[in-house]
């Protein structure tokens, strides 16, 4: 099977400054990447470099040829989008549509039925018509992640997710967690998901990237388990305190959801 | 004062019937038709920019136009023909600032706001000196409107209306999320460029009528007050506009009737209808 996504010694610049580098590896369809690692590591940067909106410095970046950019679906990190903003759900997911409509300035009705479809796979069908602002967090996470979903017309092939469990409670994380994995492994989504909280993710994922400014790791879960780099992450992710990832599990065991 | 200008004018006119005359005298009229058109525009585009936090470039936008107004009559050039060009120059620079330049977009607002005061008040004062029409630059007159201004008005105002029409979802998608909207590859810059270009024209239109210092307040008051309920994008836009229209209709009749400045009577019933609306939030949240 070929890959999706192949990272040659790539890097990435912010500005005059090298932001992360030595980035060398693929990612197969359906494909499940965690990426982790301290604030300023290059994880963003690396998202934007994947999103098409950054070339690498060096190196390659290169995509199966099956993959189109609009079967690249984007869950940025979260926006506070102010407390009044007057947007109904279904205006928000419809905007996902807009990148890949060129110049036609108004919705068609396929639009809105992808729209509406996108918003029953994530469960929030009934929400069409509610104010974005007067969701709950885990409630607004489906609805952004909809309107990722709504981009792709023949389905998405890549979902990129920038810290999707931020300011969530523990219920909405494990609702969320449970939505990202169905849409992994029933939609045959490749997902790259950009956490902190690596304890709960490396319990879905089957790849994970530690960034330091540059590649520190690359593979399975439990090989990333098995190195005294990986258990020290986890360890320091956690600082001892499982109340800080959200779950009440002990990092030998898998999280209570 | 173009207020006593206006005063004078308006005693001509007896009181309530002002409003019946509206058809009879060529000044009213096209301050109705001028005045409409801006609400609109204006309105349409103030809630993108309440939004986006860009509220207050509509007001340095006024200053820039009182100053190049005040440049264009001291030389004796066409005041469109200047103002259009600066004013729309001024709103990229505005806007490229606000978007993460060195100077923060409010500073850069104050900074571009005052040097634009001062600059007319400096050629006023060196040529022509202060006089009723630089008073009705910066407080507006419907008096200085030809009919080339309600001309020039209309065409511009349409223009805005389309675009805003043929934008007005991908102006949604970056007002909301503009990270989202690169990412799926809009070319978020172009519309920004887009919607400075509109403010900058509805600013330079409105201006002479509502005032260089006033006419920011028909960009923002429509859009906040129909926010205090509205709870979807189309919704607050449309409603905006109506209330637009409705505020300018009571306070050009204001105006007409007691012989008060338009611009400042139609800001007042603005602040009135935000008051209310805001009132009306608080009553229904509480219940």
């Amino acid at each position: 099977m070929n890959a999706l996504l192949t990272l040659e010694s790539a890097s990435f610049t912010y500005g005059d400054k090298t932001a992360v580098e030595g980035l060398d590896f693929s990612l197969m369809p359906q494909d499940y990447l965690c990426v982790v690692g301290d604030n300023g590591s290059g994880k963003s940067t690396l998202l934007s470099g994947i999103l098409r909106l950054k070339q690498p410095h060096t190196g390659r970046l290169s995509y199966n040829e099956t993959l189109h950019r609009n079967q690249i679906g984007y869950l940025p990190q979260q926006h506070h989008v102010q407390g009044n903003f007057p947007a109904s759900v279904l205006e928000v997911v419809l905007s996902g549509r807009l990148g890949h409509k060129g110049p036609a300035p108004f919705y068609t009705k396929h639009d809105r039925a992808l729209a509406r479809e996108a918003l029953t796979l994530v469960g929030a069908g009934d929400l069409e018509q509610e104010w974005f602002g007067g969701l709950s967090g885990g409630q607004s996470q489906r609805v952004l992640i909809a309107r990722a979903l709504a981009t792709a017309p023949d389905g998405l092939k890549l979902l990129i997710l920038d810290e999707p469990m931020n300011g969530l409670d523990p219920h909405a994380r494990t609702l969320l967690y449970e939505l990202i994995r169905f849409l992994n492994t029933e939609r045959g989504i490749t997902v790259i998901m950009v956490t902190h909280d690596v304890n709960t993710a490396m319990h879905f994922c089957n790849r994970i990237l530690l960034l330091a400014t540059r590649q520190v790791f690359f593979g399975a879960p439990d090989e990333f388990e098995s190195t005294e780099l990986g258990r020290e992450f986890i360890r320091d992710a956690c600082g001892g305190n499982c109340a800080i990832c959200g779950f009440s599990h002990k990092h030998d065991e898998g999280p209570h959801v | 004062m173009p207020s006593a200008a206006f005063r004078t004018n308006m005693m001509k006119v007896p009181m309530f019937e002002a409003l019946f005359d509206i058809f009879s005298y060529g000044f009213l009229l096209r301050g109705l038709i001028v005045g409409l058109m801006v609400s609109i525009c204006a309105a349409l585009l103030g809630v993108t920019l309440v939004l986006k936090r860009f509220a207050m470039i509509g007001d340095g936008l006024g200053h820039v136009g009182f100053g190049t107004l005040a440049v264009a009559t001291a030389f004796g050039w066409a005041p469109l023909a200047v103002s259009l060009p600066v004013t729309l120059l001024a709103a990229f620079f505005l806007l490229r600032l606000s978007e993460g330049g060195r100077i923060k977009g409010d500073a850069a607002i104050a900074l571009v706001s005052a040097s634009s005061l001062a600059i007319g008040i400096f050629v006023v004062s060196a040529t022509t000196g202060m006089n009723t029409e630089v008073d009705s630059f910066l407080f507006g007159s419907i008096l200085t409107l030809t009919n080339l201004d309600v001309v020039m008005s209309v065409s511009l105002c349409l223009v805005v209306l389309v675009l805003f029409i043929l934008f007005y979802n991908r102006i949604f998608a970056m007002t909301f999320d503009e990270n989202f909207a690169k990412a799926t590859g809009m070319p978020t810059g172009l519309y920004n460029t887009v919607l400075a270009a509109l403010v900058a024209i509805t600013i330079v239109v409105g201006m002479r009528m509502m005032g260089a210092l006033l006419i920011s307040s028909l960009i923002i008051f429509p859009a906040l007050s129909v926010m205090q309920l509205g709870k979807s994008y189309l919704t607050v836009t449309i409603w905006s506009a109506v209330i637009a229209v409705l505020s300018f209709l009571l306070g050009y009749s204001l105006a007409l009737i007691f012989g008060t400045p338009a611009g400042a009577s139609v800001v007042i019933i603005n602040l009135a209808t935000f008051i209310l609306l805001y009132l009306t939030r608080r009553v229904l949240h509480k219940s």
